[in-house]
């Protein structure tokens, strides 16, 4: 009977996991458009990435979101979470505030931040204007690309965070920051030294789970740039899409999906070895 | 004078939270010509960008897909979810252990591996543009099976000697004995599948071309994307606060449940 409780993740499980794990590490050594027979390649596909300079391109931009965003995502998800905690009133209400990008498909977001960004009509801009700072290029810039799907994806995040940090805070014992307002602690003090090594465990959390969204990012620059301009905001997962469903190059796709795989994998080891045991 | 301060901050944030949502369904109001100029309130009020909408995409069908996608495969992964949650944690059995880790591992499994070929396994099924193609690949979730495990754990075990010796099925003592008392896990599993299979894009692009059977994200999407929109911004935007209107309304009722369950999925 038990077998029989378990057997639909079984079933999930051999083909939806254990059968596609197999058949692409297979189809890397292939040459494939699904339509002709399947070409054996042998690892072709693998020199072909090396000296690809698109695959690069992606990865490089990948890091360059990650850099702008984990730390926007900390600042302002912390930030924002220690307010909360405070004495406010309407907690509950700014709270349901900041959460509710993080309800809303990623394609509403997009497309209303490209609006947000638009270099003439942008209400950025327009804003940035009337106090003279002049008009940013938010998604025609190729510097500017990749930081703007950053900021938007810190803004649609940003909501699960503060949630995630307000559960960790409330964990810190209170006499904690008594004993240190006896020493005569200040805020900064309060916070460097108390809360943040106390909600160490979250900030990892966020890094982990950041690390993953920014190389899960597709639909972003999909809807917002295209990848464009010259390939600034190309994504990992973007890259992946266009060579198997734009070209149907599925092996050398499958090679870029473990390699992409590898590598998120490799970012979180090395996460975890550096930020997890800092305190 | 510090408190002030505080305030000012969340305020200012707010408002940076709110003001996007209220400049796009003004600006789905707004003729066309005066979008760009639009900061605020529009001068005057127009539906024409939804009447132009509906005459070009098939955004009811869409929203009806998306309905009948989501609503099978949050009962799916619920009853599955539910299935092997209980054989996991009230059960013994050759092999539960490998399971557990074998649910644990595909949990930490990076999806870009398994994207290529689950397309591939669906062409050759057949499913490209059926329904089971959106469906079928998402009614197994390892969260969920987790998450009931979890709260099956908690359970007590005299509830099911109990249910056993009056000669209850497992299938009686998991959905009618045991259910009534796991509904905090029900509702998180519920909410967190609806969700996201309401607002997945990613995978309907790759397995559906046909209008007819495109969920909304996806269909908003392509229209955006594809140049359908004949720049037509105020349509595009018009499609994008018909696709965000449920989830939000869903999200103004059940506020505190969706925070709850989002939070509980951060934290496992």
């Amino acid at each position: 009977m038990p077998y029989l409780l378990v057997s639909p993740y079984l079933i999930f499980f051999l083909v939806f996991v254990a059968f596609p794990v197999l058949f692409s590490f297979f189809l890397t050594f292939h040459k494939w458009n699904i339509i002709s027979p399947m070409e054996y390649s042998g690892i072709d596909n693998y020199t072909r990435m090396f000296n690809d300079r698109l695959f690069w391109k992606s990865l490089r931009n990948t890091i360059w979101f990650l850099v702008i965003h984990i730390p926007l995502q900390i600042i302002f998800a912390l930030g924002l979470a220690v307010f909360l905690n405070g004495k406010i009133k309407f907690k509950g209400l700014f709270r349901s505030v900041f959460f509710l990008p993080v309800i809303v498909s990623g394609v509403v977001v997009t497309i209303m931040w490209q609006q947000l960004y638009g270099f003439n009509g942008g209400v950025i801009n327009q804003l940035l204007n009337s106090i003279g700072l002049g008009r940013v290029g938010w998604l025609t810039n190729p510097n500017m690309s990749m930081p703007s799907i950053a900021i938007m994806a810190t803004w649609k995040n940003v909501g699960l965070y503060i949630i995630l940090f307000l559960v960790g805070l409330q964990a810190v014992p209170a006499y904690y920051y008594e004993a240190a307002e006896i020493e005569g602690a200040s805020s900064w003090q309060k916070l460097w030294y108390i809360t943040i090594p106390a909600i160490n465990p979250t900030i990892f959390m966020v890094i982990i789970l950041s690390t993953i969204g920014g190389f899960s990012l597709f639909i972003e620059p999909y809807v917002m740039t295209g990848g464009g301009p010259l390939n600034s905001s190309l994504s990992s997962v973007l890259y992946i899409y266009k060579q198997a469903f734009e070209f149907y190059h599925m092996g050398y796709a499958a090679t870029l999906g473990f390699a992409f795989a590898f590598i998120i994998l490799i970012i979180i080891v090395i996460q975890k070895k550096y930020i997890e045991k800092k305190y | 004078m510090k408190k002030a301060l505080i305030y000012i901050c969340l305020i200012v944030m707010a408002i940076t939270f709110l003001y996007p949502f209220f400049w796009m369904i003004m600006a789905s109001l707004t003729p066309e010509k005066l979008i760009g100029s639009l900061t605020f309130i529009p001068d005057s009020f127009t539906f024409d960008n939804y009447l132009a909408m509906f005459g070009k995409i098939p955004i009811g069908r869409a929203l009806l897909n998306s309905m009948f996608v989501s609503s099978v495969i949050t009962l799916g992964v619920i009853l599955i979810g539910a299935m092997v949650g209980y054989s996991l944690a009230k059960t013994r059995f050759k092999g539960r252990n490998f399971i557990f880790y074998l649910i644990i591992f595909t949990m930490t499994l990076p999806f870009q591996i398994t994207l290529i070929p689950n397309y591939i396994t669906i062409v050759k099924l057949g499913w490209v543009d059926q329904y089971t193609a959106l469906i079928i690949p998402f009614l197994v979730n390892n969260f969920a099976i987790l998450m009931f495990r979890q709260s099956f754990m908690s359970v007590p075990q005299a509830l099911i000697d109990a249910a056993r010796i009056d000669g209850c099925s497992e299938m009686r003592i998991i959905f009618q004995v045991l259910f009534p008392s796991i509904i905090p896990t029900i509702v998180t599993v519920g909410i967190l599948t609806f969700m996201t299979t309401w607002n997945e894009v990613l995978w309907p692009l790759i397995v559906v071309r046909d209008e007819m059977v495109m969920t909304m994200p996806q269909l908003v999407t392509l229209f955006s994307v594809g140049g359908r929109a004949d720049a037509q911004l105020g349509v595009k935007l018009a499609s994008a606060v018909l696709l965000a209107l449920p989830i939000m309304i869903a999200y103004s009722f059940f506020q505190k449940y969706f925070i709850q369950s989002m939070a509980s999925s951060g934290i496992k």
